[in-house]
């Protein structure tokens, strides 16, 4: 059934349309939604897509491609330096105990030797694009799990070279890759020479980054094309490609490498949003394509077998992990979030599974149930980490608190602060120095382990969940600070509680005037924009070092201010009379504009007439 | 109906016993209007425009405060400062508050006697106000003696009462116009005035 390309492209977008803002609204990663959506329009449901597997393969990997280059970009040699410790030592342990376990269990299950070595690095790799979409979504980068997570996956992106380079020595027979469109050059070399050439390619995408691609990208920063640019961009990602292609290296592992290439370069920011509008596109792409290639024939026809080897491997994944974060010191919880987010098989291997193939390193019985394994493990993990999230991350943090609130009355406090990084805690001291008890939430176990300690009451948990506010007092609290880090979980608790909690006032914290003109018309009317007091204070300082006197500067202040909040509820009006208009970089240009042209009309000292002897001046200088 | 606006000045008002009871026992009317300075401009940034339109639409001032130094609080200093504007208030054109009565609500810790010639304060109250009445005729308006609640410290509960009561009273005869205005400036304080009235009443 499957048409052309247009053919194809409706079905995906349909597909992605329908079933990530379901999912969304079950409180589930979008993920899931994208794996939902291929599973549904993959050959084994709808069958509207992909009749054989390798096209959709295809496609995925062409993703992959793009979304390493991206996961490189963001790679900075100078972050991977501090994370040392941990890449190095969770990485190699992570790696080398699941490879000896998943390798001796390969021996048992009548495996080649070779097989055994190549299967166990392929499944001890994790998926970096579920694990770390999981976590920027939840915002959990920057907690202890999170930075493990990330430093195990960076190991393992980093051990694919050696693997992919590895395997052509462990081909049991000297073969030749005879597959359509993928003639390599190298085939005809002997082994070691395959090697060398796949060591050298990698030196030349290292070298031509600094001395090619960097010069290139300045000349056409020179021109001020801004789609000329994106282009560039592309450009380099499909060179990199080509090159690997040719000489018959992964594709993605190419990308990835280009993208840490660049990540020190002054591009790296241009590129990085330059390519992001693909980025969040292809990662879905990617999902589908792995959802739409869970082979179910195959499945039904070993269930059992197929069972066991998911939960075995997950199981011994998840381990291995839990083992390896003992090592490295996480408090429970943070550890359990970490084992189960990675304990599935990574998209590294489908390209190992295919390479391992190729050289005839493993049958293709094999290679078809490892592939089957890998996605359905990585369709499982966004649902382990849904089921730890809402049911047993929440224990290890309430149980705790019981402990501690057994012996004391459970006063309800009258404040709920959700969010407790600077901006909410700087607000949590203050209430708590002028004796308002205010009740946290937060969902870093860490900072709600340590406010604890100090004596703070602290729920630990995802503040959009209803459940959540209610335990937390929210139907006898008066107000609600909102001090989170975005506006969509902001804009989530909002509609939740003047559904549920219609009586709780909403402060909220935004971070421009443009969040802010949402929370005007989401109703809110204590607003507190990050970008005000603190520029116009620094400005007023600013007017001080210049020679302004403290007290004129400091009036000029209080009037900008009071004159910014009123433009601010004029321009939100203006904007809801053009409401299609999405808030896009262009519209940010022309407020700007409006603003800037508005301050014309700004007059320091507008409140101060007062204080201005002029107009007496003149009245008297008349009179004489 | 006249139109009385309090322009209140407190800036400790939870530890003020006189004052809360004298707030309490505003009578509940669309003709009175509560203008609680220190609540409205915590950072002294006062909206002129604002005070200005309201002083536009009542016809009788109070200006209710302790009596601190002998004088004002310094956010309604700042509240004169501001908004009794040059061409507005007062000079060529400034005619907004022409003809509006004006006086003073005070709480003071000295009781009468000390504020004499003879006593501790060796000036009057009516002697430590006359920047204020000075400022009222500037402006064209017309100064009426204060209400004086005094000696805050040693009254006690029922004393605060009987008070409210007269700050009470007199809101209600002014807010109705019946009073005469050759009759009060007879009078030092209003409390006097309040104390003939009723007796007159009797």
């Amino acid at each position: 059934m499957s048409g052309g390309f247009l053919f194809q492209a409706v079905i995906y977008l349909t597909a992605a349309m329908i079933c990530v803002p379901i999912l969304k609204r079950l409180g589930m990663s979008s993920v899931l939604g994208y794996l939902a959506a291929g599973i549904l329009i993959g050959p084994f449901v709808l069958g509207f897509i992909g009749d054989e597997g390798s096209d959709i393969m295809h496609i995925a990997e062409f993703g992959v491609v793009l979304m390493l280059f991206l996961i490189g970009l963001e790679l900075e040699p100078s972050k991977f330096w501090l994370m040392r410790r941990l890449i190095l030592g969770m990485g190699s342990l992570q790696l080398i105990i699941t490879s000896i376990i998943v390798f001796a269990a390969a021996l048992l299950l009548g495996f080649t030797w070779q097989a055994a070595v190549a299967t166990g690095f392929a499944v001890a790799m994790s998926s970096t694009a579920i694990e770390l979409q999981y976590l920027k979504e939840k915002g959990l980068m920057n907690t202890s799990a999170g930075r493990s997570s990330l430093s195990v996956l960076l190991f393992q992106d980093v051990a694919v070279i050696p693997i992919l380079a590895l395997l052509p020595l462990l081909a049991i027979e000297v073969i030749s890759l005879p597959e359509e469109g993928k003639t390599s050059l190298i085939d005809d070399l002997p082994r070691w020479m395959q090697t060398l050439s796949v060591l050298l390619s990698v030196g030349v995408i290292i070298l031509s980054g600094k001395y090619v691609i960097v010069p290139l990208l300045k000349m056409i920063a020179g021109t001020r094309l801004r789609e000329l640019f994106v282009a560039a961009a592309l450009l380099i990602v499909f060179s990199i490609v080509l090159l690997m292609e040719i000489v018959g290296l992964s594709p993605a592992l190419g990308a990835f490498l280009g993208g840490v290439v660049l990540a020190n370069s002054e591009f790296r920011h241009e590129l990085e949003s330059d390519l992001e509008p693909f980025k969040g596109l292809l990662l879905g792409l990617f999902f589908m394509a792995v959802g739409a290639s869970i082979d179910f024939t195959l499945i039904f026809q070993n269930p059992l077998m197929i069972f066991i080897i998911v939960a075995g491997i997950m199981f011994l994944k998840a381990l291995v992990l839990l083992i390896t974060g003992k090592i490295f010191r996480l408090s429970s919880d943070q550890n359990l979030l970490f084992a189960l987010g990675l304990s599935q098989i990574g998209e590294f291997s489908f390209i190992l599974y295919s390479y391992m193939g190729d050289l005839k390193i493993l049958d293709e019985k094999w290679v078809g149930i490892l592939m089957a394994v890998t996605a359905i493990t990585m369709t499982i993990t966004p649902v382990f980490l849904l089921i730890n999230e809402r049911l047993i991350a929440p224990r290890f943090g309430i149980k705790e608190a019981d402990d501690k609130e057994m012996d004391t009355i459970d006063e309800k406090s009258k404040v709920i602060i959700a969010g407790f990084s600077h901006f909410g805690s700087t607000i949590g001291r203050f209430l708590r120095a002028n004796g308002v008890k205010a009740t946290i939430l937060d969902n870093d176990s860490e900072m709600v382990d340590l406010l604890r300690k100090l004596g703070f009451k602290v729920y630990y948990g995802d503040a959009t969940r209803t459940d959540l506010l209610e335990s937390a007092g929210a139907a006898d609290a008066k107000l609600l600070i909102l001090a989170v880090n975005s506006i969509n979980t902001s804009n989530e608790i909002i509609n939740n509680v003047k559904k549920h909690f219609p009586e709780l006032e909403v402060m909220v914290r935004v971070k421009n005037r443009f969040e802010a003109y949402d929370m005007i018309e989401n109703g809110i009317k204590s607003i507190y924009r990050e970008s005000l007091d603190t520029s116009v204070r620094m400005g007023m300082d600013a007017l001080v070092k210049l020679g302004s006197r403290r007290y004129t500067a400091f009036r000029a202040a209080q009037n900008f201010l009071r004159y910014d909040e009123q433009a601010l509820e004029k321009l939100a009006v203006h904007r809801h009379d053009k409401k299609e208009y999405i808030a896009s970089a262009r519209e940010a240009i022309e407020t700007q504009e409006e603003l800037l042209k508005g301050d014309v009309n700004f007059d320091p000292k507008s409140a101060d007439h007062a204080w201005d002897s002029e107009q007496l001046r003149e009245v008297l200088k008349k009179e004489s | 109906m006249n139109r009385i606006l309090i322009i209140f000045a407190h800036p400790r008002l939870e530890q003020s016993l006189a004052n809360a009871a004298l707030l309490e026992n505003i009578p509940e009317s669309g003709n009175i209007t509560f203008n609680d300075l220190y609540e409205l401009y915590p950072d002294y940034n006062i909206d002129t425009e604002r005070e200005k339109q309201l002083l536009t639409d009542h016809n009788i001032i109070i200006w209710h405060h302790p009596f601190y130094w002998y004088s004002i609080p310094p956010l309604l200093k700042q509240w004169l400062d501001m908004v009794l504007e040059f061409k507005w208030a007062y000079g060529p054109g400034g005619n907004a508050l022409k003809d509006k009565i004006v006086f003073n609500v005070i709480t003071s810790g000295g009781t009468r006697e000390v504020y004499r010639r003879e006593g501790r304060n060796r000036f009057t109250v009516r002697e430590f106000l006359a920047p204020l009445e000075q400022t009222a005729v500037l402006c064209g308006m017309k100064y009426f003696p204060p209400f004086a609640v005094q000696g805050t410290h040693k009254i006690d509960k029922a004393d605060r009462e009987k008070y409210a009561m007269d700050y009470q009273f007199l809101l209600r005869k002014f807010m109705n116009n019946e009073f005469k205005e050759e009759e009060i400036l007879k009078h030092e304080f209003l409390n006097d005035w309040i104390t003939v009235t009723n007796k007159l009443k009797v």
